[in-house]
């Protein structure tokens, strides 16, 4: 069996006593003192985490404008150089390769932002569909590492430590600096956790330092177990959760992501046809109404206890006290307050059909 | 006087006469972190040791709770339903089910306290 990847970080991860555990290819923190305590100190103060496993592919050349458009759902000519986009990348049968952030450096010039679990299918998807046209593609993975600041003191903190000015970055802008030195960072405005914050790219061996001056600056390390259920109140997708190859953006409610207008991309006929026809799966999102935890898997049934779905993340709500779950369910069953149950091992319970935002966001505007 | 007797899964049994308290040891608590609900089975219901009798859920995930002897189950432990963290404050005195013991031949394969420190030691998790 192959060895899990460890990033920059992982010696530091040990050294304060994180629960290891293999993700996306890589031996990585799932929790230092607690899930809940660090879940906690995300949504009220600030936490670190250590996302050095996620990957970075830079693509510029004469046409990459037009390539970087041709893969992703969202329109990145719409938007000026600073800004980033969120997307996917699709199949042909519009089930999604990867959801992704891209930064636009300059026209001509981008950075993707991609999840560790899928570099190697990205990478090999990306230089596939690269034939015929001039550009550049650098995957630079193994090189960057990056810390995600997150909460209402992260600009304070990241601002204090690495004395810069940021609150002139606007939610999903970023900018290129100079840290310690001489040493090039991207900095920008994005998070995955419903909270204001900072992502944070550069070389190893200044991630290294970044990473013991946010702590002393009294940050607190995150690991992946509160990230999880910190995006998840917020209703954001997981890759291999709510997002996989056989699951469209349409399907996990993620249409405005896609631009259709836009002359060509791929997957686009397969997306304008799913929402002509209207799609015949949902993302919706499910409230327990016990204690009861629908996980990853579980099934949902209708009134009759006809199997119509499965469970996609489900927990017992950090911020919202209630047994919460996102499902991917037949669509004619997904509108709110639709009455359904969920079989959890040998039981079955009520729960009904409510958003999946189940708790606001507080981003900076 | 009861006796206490622990599985490899990390329950114990407490026994007193024929009956049996059973729950997870203060070791698989912490282990867990913040329990948040117990999927415990109905009086009435009868395992085998080995069998699985329920679940424990932390925030991040379940584990199987494994009967450590055969039997009826005749009690669960209410108070765990509506505030399953008793069994993180004390673990060894919130039980979450009492069962009829119909073999008690079966807990001479468990372990007593000692030999499952010594246990414990030896398989660091």
């Amino acid at each position: 069996m192959e060895e899990n990847k460890k990033t920059c970080l992982h010696d530091k991860h040990v050294a304060l006593g994180a629960l290891m555990s293999p993700f996306g290819g890589f031996d990585m923190p799932i929790q230092y003192e607690g899930i809940i305590e660090e879940h906690n100190a995300v949504r009220n103060a600030c936490g670190i985490f250590d996302v050095s496993h996620m990957g970075e592919v830079f693509i510029s050349g004469p046409q990459a404008d037009a390539y970087v458009n041709y893969i992703f759902t969202n329109d990145i000519l719409s938007v000026e150089p600073g800004q980033c986009l969120y997307g996917m990348m699709l199949h042909e049968h519009g089930g999604t390769v990867d959801d992704l952030l891209v930064y636009k450096r300059n026209s001509n010039d981008y950075l993707l932002v991609i999840n560790a679990s899928n570099i190697d299918k990205d990478v090999a998807w990306i230089m596939k569909n690269a034939e015929g046209y001039d550009v550049v593609i650098d995957h630079r993975s193994d090189e960057l590492g990056e810390i995600a600041v997150q909460g209402p003191l992260a600009e304070e903190i990241v601002q204090k430590v690495l004395g810069l000015s940021l609150s002139h970055l606007s939610f999903y802008t970023f900018g290129e600096f100079t840290i310690y030195g001489d040493k090039p960072a991207i900095i920008s405005r994005t998070g995955y956790t419903g909270e204001d914050g900072f992502e944070i790219y550069t070389d190893h061996e200044s991630t290294r330092r970044l990473w013991d001056e946010l702590l002393a600056a009294g940050a607190k390390p995150c690991g992946l177990g509160c990230r999880d259920t910190l995006r998840f109140e917020v209703g954001l997708p997981l890759y291999g959760d709510e997002l996989d190859d056989d699951i469209t953006p349409v399907e996990s409610g993620l249409s405005m992501f896609v631009k259709v207008d836009k002359p060509e991309f791929i997957g686009r006929e397969a997306i304008i046809k799913q929402k002509e026809e209207g799609p015949k799966k949902k993302v919706v999102g499910l409230e327990i109404l016990d204690r009861a935890i629908a996980r990853h898997g579980a099934e949902v049934l209708d009134a009759d206890d006809n199997v119509i779905g499965t469970v996609t993340t489900g927990y017992r709500g950090i911020s919202v006290d209630k047994s919460i779950a996102m499902a991917l369910i037949d669509a004619r069953f997904a509108a709110r307050d639709t009455q359904l149950k969920v079989r959890v091992r040998r039981k079955v319970f009520p729960a009904v059909v409510i958003a999946k935002k189940f708790y606001k966001k507080s981003y900076k505007k | 006087m009861s006796k206490i007797y622990y599985a490899e899964t990390h329950e114990y049994i407490r026994v007193e006469g024929n009956e049996g308290y059973v729950g997870i040891t203060d070791y698989a608590q912490k282990a867990l972190g913040n329990v948040v609900y117990v999927d415990m089975p109905e009086v009435g219901d009868e395992f085998e040791a080995g069998d699985d009798f329920g679940a424990i859920e932390s925030v991040k995930a379940a584990s199987d709770l494994i009967c450590p002897a055969s039997g009826e189950v005749v009690e669960v432990n209410d108070a765990l339903v509506d505030n399953p963290r008793l069994i993180n404050e004390d673990a060894m005195k919130n039980w979450i089910i009492k069962i009829s013991i119909s073999d008690e031949a079966e807990l001479d394969d468990l372990m007593d306290l000692e030999a499952y420190e010594k246990y414990l030691e030896s398989n660091p998790h």
